[in-house]
């Protein structure tokens, strides 16, 4: 079976013209993880970027004096993967799913093949990571702030 | 030296008498709810989003929103987070205290123009006490709005306020809550992430509901950025504000933004008029 309706319904494509979805279809594979399962663990190769269709991923950070942390989480019609993109390919985070989740792994391999053969599909693609990219920056950004710290002097 | 005249010096005390306290709960590490007992007699009311003038002996004042149900007698409730002199002080209130207690002030949330329609309740960090007298006066109403949603945001789980009541209305099927922090120990199975993020996969009509919010103002200007970006309008979008409030009567000047005084315009405020403001630097 095509992957091509999952990839048509997933938010990250919406509106990408049927010829790159079938593209994309050969790069594509249906996967799912166990609650607790990772998708991906810090410092390994990172070969593959996820679609979510269901459930939560946790991004997680191990530190030594304070166990894991979770950075972020990610849930239906979210993106887990950059590392792909950009060498050295490497995942910079671990990935698991705290919710069983169902996902399209894309082969970043093959995706960044197709995107070196058609630049237009290329520059469609690098367009949707870029906002991507610029959405988590700016929530970051945010988180930085602190905003719920004490430094508000505000009990109101 | 100066005089009092004779008019201030016939002036009767005016201060009221002080409130009990009736019991005290620890929300989180820093944050404590106070209930509070009226004068004998004096049956008190307010409605969502108001606030009352706190002092604990010798600290001064400060606002703190009333953060029970406003159809309910019995304790006035207040969740104070301890964050300077004055707060502290009433956080480290006990059963039995007594506490300076001025109000009603304020304007309050438009849960009436809301009826008929979505709404969105969306409170950070020590924002969630403020909204909370609207939730409950919108779940005692429920059959009058459409789709409620709750979206609350905080540092960590740890800082999160009412988890016993969020579990709750959690388990509800007519409300949704969505609960975010900024960063969590593993095991945490809520998300992990920012507010404003949240609108843009909740789901609720924009072209009809009306949200409530209250938190950080970064919060909240990051929110409105959100929730326009879906298409609501600023006409339909409500904060709560607080600067620096001293008098709560409009006397004094120092909640004033821009031609508004919060005690007074405030601190309930349609986004619509004040945006220009919000933005300005100076003020």
């Amino acid at each position: 079976m095509t992957l091509e309706p999952l990839l048509r319904e997933h938010p990250f494509l919406k509106g990408l013209e049927p010829e790159y979805l079938t593209l994309l279809a050969g790069c594509a594979m249906n996967v799912r993880f166990r609650e607790g399962a990772f998708l991906f663990r810090e410092g390994e190769a990172a070969d593959q970027c996820f679609l979510i269709r269901e459930g939560k991923i946790a991004l997680e950070i191990a530190a030594a004096d304070r166990g894991s942390i979770i950075v972020e989480t990610l849930a239906a019609g979210d993106v887990a993967g950059f590392s792909w993109l950009l060498g050295p390919h490497r995942w910079q985070f671990d990935g698991r799913a705290v919710e069983p989740v169902r996902a399209i792994a894309l082969d970043g391999v093959c995706l960044r093949g197709k995107c070196a053969d058609d630049p237009r599909l290329g520059f469609e693609l690098m367009q949707r990571f870029a906002r991507l990219a610029i959405q988590r920056l700016q929530a970051t950004r945010l988180r930085l702030l602190d905003v719920y710290g004490n430094a508000r002097a505000s009990a109101l | 030296m100066h005089q009092l005249s004779e008019h201030a010096l016939a002036r009767p005390w005016t201060e009221p008498a002080p409130w009990r306290v009736t019991a005290t709960r620890r929300e989180s590490a820093d944050t404590v709810t106070l209930e509070l007992e009226p004068p004998s007699g004096e049956v008190f009311e307010f409605r969502p989003g108001q606030f009352n003038m706190l002092g604990a002996l010798g600290t001064g004042e400060v606002p703190i929103s009333i953060s029970g149900d406003p159809a309910t007698g019995g304790p006035v409730l207040h969740t104070i987070r301890d964050v300077g002199m004055a707060t502290h002080a009433l956080c480290a209130l006990e059963p039995g205290d007594r506490v300076g207690v001025r109000g009603p002030y304020g304007t309050w949330w438009p849960l009436e123009e809301a009826e008929g329609a979505d709404v969105m309740i969306i409170a950070g960090g020590i924002g969630l006490p403020p909204v909370r007298p609207a939730v409950y006066h919108l779940l005692a109403r429920r059959d009058r709005y459409q789709r409620v949603v709750l979206l609350y945001g905080a540092r960590t789980p740890a800082d999160l306020l009412f988890t016993d009541e969020l579990a709750d209305w959690r388990s509800r099927f007519d409300l949704d809550v969505q609960v975010t922090v900024d960063a969590a120990p593993s095991g945490w199975r809520g998300d992990v992430g920012v507010v404003p993020d949240l609108i843009a996969t909740t789901r609720f009509d924009p072209a009809t509901a009306t949200a409530f919010m209250v938190g950080p103002e970064i919060m909240m200007r990051f929110t409105v950025r959100a929730l326009r970006s879906v298409g609501v309008p600023d006409d339909r979008i409500f904060l709560s504000m607080e600067r620096n409030m001293q008098c709560a009567v409009a006397m004094c000047g120092h909640c004033q933004l821009g031609p508004f005084l919060v005690c007074r315009d405030g601190p309930v405020f349609c986004h619509q008029p004040l945006a220009r403001w919000l933005s300005l630097r100076e003020v």
